[in-house]
């Protein structure tokens, strides 16, 4: 592991955030180290999403707190990126004016668009945009990744073609990273930690390391999730911690 | 944000779009495809053949005096006409009097528009206080206010300019509103999480994003502000092409009158090319725009 600074990417105290009578996120409690990739796992509605939006400053919280050092990036599920700019452009929208287009270049480079600078976003694929889009947020160098689902509408191979991709990225840029994402095997491929999000809260935890094997934390996920059968549940692994609810 | 109200939609936006090439390229699409023997060439020859044939009609039921000159000269004799006129200068100094009343009223009535939507898009407070006024007043026909004009301005260029302004306000207007409520919200989002500031926001993603209705208010506020110049200038002017008209009409020249419908229809005409390059030109990212694909 690469030296990771004393104060982490982000840390969530007792977050709650309500959508009227409704609590989508009930003192949820998250710290993300820098250099760390965290997966969030659940059904949809559990809150993951909701959690990336308050993370990200794009809703209010109703109570608890979050302390990030600078401003995260975002990549979303669809590219989000300008009709009207050209690669560059967006890229380096938000960056100061001076040296952008350097700067951008080197950020699509590093995702194998370095020499479509100057073209539109409607000559790209879908995966090539999602590209683009994850340049858009490291371009920002943050301290904290949100990613939301950003493989979902990718067909599989560019899927595995991107994790890989983000793999290398995240490995040279070492920000913290959120995942939020269905797919479990996308988490097993990416994360150093898998979180498991159900009612608002953090309600599983497994941290992936050389001793748990990829199998057994996948089995213990679906069967989590309620994927597999009820009893093989009782027999998850004793290295899993449960997270106190 | 949410979609603009149906009265902002019902407005210039969705009317049907006032191209005559448009249209008549539509029409022959459509054939081709009903007849798929004929050669593009040959169609090509017969567009041209019809409107051809009643020149010669025309030019042949004049020379054999069925149709007095004073009621419709021939076609030769308006081009002799325009050669004359053009000699002469007479008509050049016409043209651009009229085009610089048009381009004025234009000027005015588009910032007014543009000011007035811009403010509208952006505070509903705004809203509230202006759009009601703004669209009862689109409600009247503008050119009802004709009368009231002439007792305001006289027969003079402020008249003129007046109602070409209150013609163009509209159409600009809605469009600009229009536009700025419908860039998408999600891109908004983006501005806030790339920390844009509220002026970069606007720059970068609100008013590029409400371009393509702008320009349709632009086209349509071109198509507006020539209508609203011929009927100014026909009621009372001492120079333009609406005062060559009039004052042909005193001596029943209606060689020179002719002339001046022609010119009004190619100045019409090409205002909307202008109104086209524009939206190629700003609307190059645009996948509808891009290839002339409209």
């Amino acid at each position: 592991m690469s030296p990771i600074s004393a104060a982490p990417a982000v840390a969530v105290r007792r977050l709650v955030r309500r959508y009227g009578e409704r609590t989508v996120i009930d003192g949820l409690d998250l710290t993300i180290q820098r250099g760390e990739f965290v997966a969030l796992l659940g059904e949809s509605g559990c809150g993951k999403t909701t959690l990336l939006r308050a993370l990200a400053g794009l809703d209010p919280i109703d109570g608890g707190s979050v302390d990030a050092p600078g401003r995260p990036a975002v990549v979303f599920q669809e590219h989000r990126l300008l009709p009207w700019g050209s690669l560059w452009r967006n890229v380096s929208l938000g960056q100061p004016e001076e040296g952008a287009r350097t700067r951008a270049a080197e950020a699509l480079a590093e995702v194998g668009l370095g020499d479509r600078l100057d073209d539109w976003p409607r000559n790209l694929s879908g995966g090539q945009a999602q590209r683009v889009a994850l340049a858009r947020a490291l371009v920002q160098e943050p301290e904290l990744l949100l990613l939301d689902e950003p493989f979902a509408a990718l067909d599989a191979l560019t899927r595995l073609r991107m994790h890989q991709l983000v793999k290398e990225l995240i490995a040279r840029h070492r920000p913290g990273v959120l995942l939020v994402t269905h797919d479990v095997d996308e988490a097993l491929a990416l994360a150093d930690r898998i979180l498991l999000m159900r009612d608002g809260a953090i309600a599983h935890e497994i941290r992936l390391s050389d001793e748990v094997s990829i199998q057994a934390a996948r089995a213990d996920l679906l069967a989590q999730l309620g994927v597999l059968p009820a009893d093989r549940r009782q027999s998850s692994p004793a290295s899993l911690s449960q997270t106190p609810a | 944000m949410s979609l603009a109200d149906p009265r902002v939609r019902g407005g210039y936006a969705l009317a049907p779009k006032p191209s005559l090439r448009a249209s008549s390229a539509r029409t022959a699409g459509r054939a081709k495809a009903a007849d798929a023997d004929a050669s593009p060439r040959g169609l090509l020859a017969l567009s041209w053949a019809a409107p051809i044939v009643v020149l010669i009609v025309w030019e042949a039921l004049c020379r054999g005096g069925y149709v007095a000159p004073h009621v419709l000269p021939a076609p030769s004799k308006v081009v002799q006409t325009a050669i004359k006129l053009v000699s002469t200068g007479s008509l050049f100094h016409d043209l651009g009097v009229s085009l610089l009343r048009a381009a004025t009223g234009f000027a005015i009535g588009g910032l007014i528009g543009f000011s007035l939507g811009v403010t509208v898009g952006f505070s509903r407070v705004a809203e509230a206080a202006i759009d009601r006024s703004v669209q009862m007043i689109r409600a009247v026909p503008f050119l009802a206010a004709l009368p009231l004009t002439i007792i305001w301005f006289g027969v003079g260029e402020g008249q003129k300019i007046f109602l070409v302004s209150l013609g163009v306000v509209f159409p600009i207007y809605i469009n600009t509103i229009l536009g700025i409520r419908q860039v998408d919200p999600k891109l908004l989002e983006l501005a806030q999480v790339q920390g844009l500031s509220g002026g970069t926001t606007i720059r970068r993603i609100i008013l590029p994003g409400a371009l393509p209705s702008i320009l349709t208010g632009v086209r349509y506020a071109l198509a507006v502000a020539w209508l609203a110049l011929v009927v100014a200038e026909t009621v009372g002017a001492q120079a333009g092409l609406g005062f060559l008209a009039m004052d042909a009409r005193e001596f029943l020249r209606t060689d020179v009158i002719v002339l001046t419908i022609l010119i009004y229809a190619l100045i019409g005409a090409g205002s909307d090319s202008i109104a086209r390059v524009l939206e190629r030109r700003l609307l190059a990212w645009h996948p509808n725009y891009a290839k002339g694909a409209r």
